[in-house]
This record gives structure tokens, sequence and C-alpha cells, in this order.
């Protein structure tokens, strides 16, 4: 099964917010060999009851199978869904990227960051913290760019996904 | 209203609400207030072993044997590491244990503490689930939880840490009427559409087979009941993982003995050529499917197994059911009834497993002075038959031989460790299933080398007097390595050799037990009577024939019908790299 090609997913898992779920889950991926892209994770309850843990994979469409059955065992997980095989989605990042420069590079990045409607957080007058957010590609485009004009450092959240249309999860 | 009381009374009191009668562990410091708590009560007993992982293989031989939940009880550190190996055995196996750990006070964890480890961090992965308990008001509605999850759904070991602190603090207990768990809900029946579609093609199947496991045994012994009338009703062949020995009476006509690396050549070549496989509560492990893009490449296969994650694991199915295997046994059963199903004419396929069946694989011929261990093991069926025996082994040859010579006839009757094969783990089992069985004839299948890696629990079968027999299978090898060493890697039989054994006779009469020397054939049936003469714990080191090998066996990587059979004479070395990598 493991010769198949791989296709990416991004899988949205509702757990129980207790002690130690994000090591099960983390734990899970690494013993069993299972790749992790990305990992974003926060409580999104009125009570604080419930974190909604997004993660970015990859593998042949029966290990992403495996993937999502192994998570459906743990005792303190609510809800898998698979948000690549469910249908229309809608996935967004956000980035903090740090460029120093002066001169015409700091004009440029400034330039280029309006294109993109990244918004400087932070300034002085030899750098800028850019915010940025967006789709993964839209995000690896802009960074790609500012290598050009003087990247310092990037921070970046990783992926958080919601289905499209009136209906939850 | 609930009066307050200690932590440690707590889980005293959650143990006895939850019908509780014996425990297994060892006190340390961080469960001094728990045992105070036991000392001063009688409803449960402790059984104190000698080694922490002897505390859980004696919880899962009490458990597999009698269908309850096993309990352990250990402290923290070294008692929790301990128990590690039995909690991760249980895990591989589905054996319903709750583990209560100690752990240092709350206000020292995470600053190195005298016997601190971060028990629920090294058991997260290999138990069903862990609590770490920092209240002690939530105590005994974890407690509870914990039975709940560890018998539901596929069971298996849930580990509960409590902090010595937390059992000392005072809280309200009261029991729970019902639990429930808001995310944690196994499905037990099966999908309607899904039998359904279960039903015909069985109907429709002229070379079917039944391909059972464990799960069958988890589910009670109303499954296995079931089994046997479907079996009946079809008239389709039987096989059986090593775990799901005894769903099936040995035998009967239609059962095929088990499967596998060391199963009976009619049950893989039955495997290989079936049209439709019916998978009954197993997994498609690898020690069954041998070589995957071989295994049964022209069935469609139907999968029941009530852990969504075993399905499509390794092999594709064709259908999969969720649910309980006994529940979907009784709504087939119903539904072939009710439709008035007659199973297809099977004239051609019993013919072909009667031509398997005549190479008779499991056979052997006893002669000479060197006693076999087929013989040994056959002759101790023989001859305890009767007494329904409940028979535990430790892992290696001497356990593939048991499989394959002592026949069971029902369920619970075979202790084994199948999943994480665990040496050492037929001694303590035997003890747990001894306690559960009072009355019952239990005989651990031994071999000279599994049996030291837990034989000081010898003193805790001479502690609370129980009869248990140790029946070691002495050829002075670790058998099995050493028949890979012979396949696999030139006969360089590097450190397999059981060097400076202990003469078994004196250590077991130093632990009060009695010894029993088998040296040949000849005083193999006086020793068998000798041993089941004695009504307290007998040792007997029953000596066979050095060399000989566990066969048939699929070589690791090859295909069912890849099978070498005693005779064939062993192919040194005819694996090649790809195959040498495989366990």
């Amino acid at each position: 099964m493991k010769h198949l090609p791989s296709e990416r997913h991004t899988l949205s898992i509702l757990v129980d917010n207790e002690a130690g779920v994000l090591a099960r889950i983390v734990g899970l991926f690494s013993a069993r060999g299972y790749n992790i892209d990305s990992l974003t994770v926060a409580d999104v309850s009125n009570d604080h009851a419930v974190s909604r843990i997004t993660v970015v994979t990859n593998g042949p469409p029966p290990v992403i199978d495996q993937i999502i059955a192994q998570l459906d065992r743990l005792v303190p997980v609510h809800r898998v869904l698979d948000l690549t095989d469910h249908g229309p989605h809608v996935e967004r990042e956000m980035a903090l990227v740090k460029v120093a420069g002066t001169g015409e590079k700091r004009v440029e990045a400034l330039r280029l960051a309006d294109i993109f409607r990244a918004r400087p957080v932070d300034t002085t007058t030899a750098s800028f913290v850019f915010e940025v957010s967006g789709s993964t590609e839209k995000v690896d485009q802009f960074i790609a760019l500012m290598r050009e004009v003087g990247l310092v450092e990037v921070a970046r959240t990783g992926v958080v996904a919601i289905a499209r249309g009136a209906e939850a999860v | 209203m609930a009066a307050e009381m200690t932590g440690a009374e707590i889980v005293v009191q959650a143990l006895a609400d939850q019908g509780v009668e014996v425990i297994f562990g060892y006190p340390g410091g961080a469960v001094l207030p728990i045992y105070d708590a036991l000392h001063q009560q009688q409803r449960i007993r402790h059984i104190l072993v000698r080694h922490e992982q002897a505390a859980v293989h004696a919880a899962e031989g009490y458990a597999r044997s009698s269908g309850k939940v096993g309990v352990v009880l250990v402290t923290s550190g070294p008692g929790a590491t301990n128990a590690v190996t039995g909690i991760t055995d249980a895990m591989m196996d589905s054996v319903p244990l709750v583990v209560l750990t100690g752990q240092v006070p709350t206000h020292l964890i995470g600053t190195d503490a005298f016997q601190e480890c971060d028990t629920i961090g090294i058991t997260r992965h290999c138990s069903k689930h862990n609590y770490l308990v920092k209240d002690t008001a939530r105590l005994g509605a974890v407690l509870h939880e914990a039975f709940h999850i560890a018998r539901s759904g596929r069971p298996g070991p849930v580990v509960i840490d409590i902090p010595k602190d937390i059992q000392i603090f005072r809280a309200k207990y009261e029991k729970p009427a019902q639990v429930t768990h808001k995310t944690y809900k196994p499905q037990v029946k099966g999908d309607r559409a899904a039998i359904e579609a279960a039903v015909e093609m069985l109907a429709a199947a002229e070379r079917p087979i039944f391909y059972t496991g464990g799960g069958i045994i988890n589910s009670g012994p109303v499954a296995s009941q079931l089994l046997r009338e479907l079996a009946k009703l079809t008239g389709a062949p039987v096989t059986s993982t090593l775990m799901g020995l005894g769903c099936f009476p040995a035998g009967h006509p239609q059962f095929l003995g088990m499967l596998g690396m060391h199963g009976s050549y009619e049950a893989n070549m039955a495997m290989n050529r079936c049209d439709l496989m019916v998978c009954l509560g197993a997994r498609f492990d690898d020690r069954v499917t041998g070589r995957l893009d071989a295994f049964s490449p022209n069935s469609k296969k139907i999968h029941v197994d009530i852990d969504r994650s075993s399905f499509n694991k390794t092999v594709r199915v064709d259908l999969a059911v969720l649910g309980d295997v006994g529940s979907v046994l009784e709504d087939m059963i119903k539904l072939w009834r009710a439709r008035a199903h007659k199973p297809q004419d099977m004239e051609q396929w019993w013919s072909d497993i009667r031509g398997w069946r005549a190479r008779d694989s499991f056979g052997f011929e006893q002669k000479g002075a060197a006693l076999l261990p087929q013989h040994a093991i056959r002759r101790l069926y023989e001859m305890t038959r009767d007494k329904k025996p409940i028979i535990s082994t430790e892992v290696g040859q001497h356990q593939m031989w048991a499989a394959q010579h002592f026949g069971f006839h029902e369920p619970n009757k075979w202790l084994t460790s199948g999943g994480l094969g665990t040496m050492g783990y037929g001694l303590p089992a035997a003890i747990g299933a001894q306690l559960a069985h009072p009355g019952a004839l239990v005989i651990d299948i031994a071999g000279e080398a599994s049996i030291q890696m837990n034989i000081q629990e010898l003193g805790t079968a001479t502690q609370y007097r129980l009869p248990v027999k140790v029946f070691v299978i002495n050829n002075e090898y670790m058998g099995m390595v050493r028949q890979w060493q012979e396949l696999n890697h030139g006969s360089r039989y590097s450190e397999s050799y059981s060097d400076s054994l202990p003469d078994f006779v004196k250590l077991a009469e130093a632990y009060g037990w009695k010894g029993i020397v088998i040296e040949g054939p000849d005083d193999l049936d006086a020793g068998i009577a000798a041993m089941l003469a004695h009504d307290g714990p007998v040792f007997v080191d029953c000596r066979v024939a050095k060399l000989a090998n566990c066969f048939p066996m699929i070589p690791s990587g090859a295909a069912h019908t890849d099978m070498i059979l005693e005779g064939d004479g062993a192919r040194p070395d005819a694996a090649d790299e790809d195959a040498r990598a495989l366990v």
C-alpha cells in the first residue's frame, strides 16, 4: 500500500481539552510513522472543554484512512473530519515575517507587502515585521519574495481550516 | 449524603463497587496509603507477586480465563516501569486491565523526586487510555470510567496514576449508577446492510472459510457458541489464530487447526485457495498473512471487528462490519435462517481440504531414546483432557508446539502471549488463572529459557497455596532463536544455548514445590501422572530432543503456499537478504 502516490490531507480533530491530549495525537503520528506537515491547536469552545486540532498530513489513501481510524480510537477524540475528502473548505495560515534592510530594498519590501496585503506590525528604521495571512501557497510566495529583500526570520502558524457552508463539523 | 473518605479508601471502595475480588500488586512508598486501606478491609484479596511485570501477567491470566477485568497495583518509578512490559502485552492481546500506579505527591511531580517517573508519558502509547488524577474528588469517577473503557469495545489496559497526596486527601465518593463517556462510545451492533451483504456473500460462496481470532474469546463464551452454530449452518471450514484457539473445538471435522507461520498445512492452503474469507475478530497479523501480496489472492474478504482501525490496515477487505463479533454472529445466523439459505455444494472444496489434511502436517513419529517435544505435549493433552485444563505458555517453540498439539475445546482455556511474544508470561498468567479458578487444573507449558524470566513467581504460588503446574519442555536452547539461526544464519548458534541451567528440581523444592524430572519417553507418562497426583504446585523438568525444529513453518516473508513441512529438511540459509531482515 505504501507505494501508492502520496496525497496531502487536512484533518480537523475535535478533542477534549485535557492535559496530555496533544501528546496523544502527536505521539500517535510518530509511533506509527505518519507524517505531520503542519499542526495547529487551540481551545475553541465557550466552556474551554473542546480543542480543535488541525493537522496537515500526507500519505497514500489507505494510510490516510488508517490515520483517521487510529485518531478516532483515542478516548478523548470527539470527531475526526478529513476536510480534503469532505468537500469545499477554506485553509488559511498566518506568518510573521521579519525583513531588515535600508534604502531601495526597504522600499521594495513595503511595496511587495502592500501587494500581498501584508501589514507591518513592527517597524524600526532598519526593519519591518509583516503579518501576512492566506493560503499556504500565498504565504510561501510572500516569504520567497522577502528573501530577495532582506528576510531575517519567519514564524508561521501552520494551517487552520474549516468547511465551507452553514454546517458545523 | 456521601461521607468524606481518603483517596486511598475511595480506590478500595470503587474497586469493591466494581466487583473486584482479587488484585495483583507490590507495595512501595507511593502506594502505602492504598496498601493501608487494603489492610483494613476484607472484600478484596491482594496477591503479592515477586516482580511487578508478573503482577500484570497474573492479572492478564486472571482476566483472560474469567472474562473479568484484571487489576494491578504497583508503586511509582520502578514499580510502574516494571509493569510496562505487561501493560504492552495486554494492549497487543486486547486484555482488559486496570493498572493503578502510585506517583510522587503532586507538588513534587517534575522535580526528579525519589522513585518518580513519567508514568503517563511512558504508558501513553502502550495503554488503551491513561489518567493522572490530580484531584481526590475525581478519583472515584476516574476509576469507574477506567473499568468501563478497559472492558468495552476492544478491551485493553487502562492505567491510573495516583499521586500520594491524592491518596491522603479526603473527598466525597458515590458509586455511579451507570458509566458513560462523552466521546468514547464503541459500536456493538453491526450495521444491518453490511450484515445482509455478508450473509449473501456467505450463501453464494463455494469455497468459504472462517478465519477466527481472539475477538471471539473477548466477546464472551456466547460468541464461541454462535460461531459453532454458524459453522454448522454453512458447512464452512474454520481456522483460528493463536489467540482464538478454543473458540471452535479441536478435533471437530470442520476445524482445520491454527493457521499462520506455524499453522497447519490445510488451514494455510485453504486460506490461500478460498473464494470467501470471513475474518471474525482477528486482525491479519503478519504471523498469519505471511507475504502480503500473495495472501489469499483470489478471495473476497469480509472483516468483522470492533476496532475500526483494524480494517484495511494491512489487507484490503471487500466488506467491513464494525461491531462486536458476538452480536454480528447472532444477526448473521438470524438472517441466514430467515432467508432459509442453503450452503452451496462444497464437495470439491472439502475434497481439496481432505487432500491437504492427508499431508498430516503436525505429524511426528516418536522413536528412539530422545523424547520428541511434540510427543510430550500430545501425551500431556491426552492425559489431562478430561480435566478441562487451563493452559498457559511462555514464548517460543514450546508455545507453538502447545498450540499445535494440545487440543482446545472451549474458550478461556488458553493463555498465551501472542502479539508481544513476552517470555516470562506463562507462570504468572497461570497463577492468575488459578486464582480465578481455584479448582481447575492449570498448567504452564514452558521452555527452560522462558521460565527463568519470571521464575521468582514460584514463591507467589507457594505463598497462596496455588497448585499450578509448570511443565518445562527442556531442550537446553532458546529453541526458536536456535531454529531461526539454523534457517537464516548458517547454524551459528549465537548466544542461544541455555548454559548454566539450575537443577530445576532442587530449585522447585527450595520454593516448596514438588520437582519431577522426565528423562525420556519411557518415564513420560509416569512423570505426568505423578504431576497430576500431587495436589500442590509441581515443576516438571521434561528433557526433550535438543535440536527438534517446529514445523510446519512459513518462513518470514514467504507465501502460505511456501510452507516448509517436517521432513522437507531444513533449507539452511534459503532466505534472501530481504527475508532475513524480517522478524
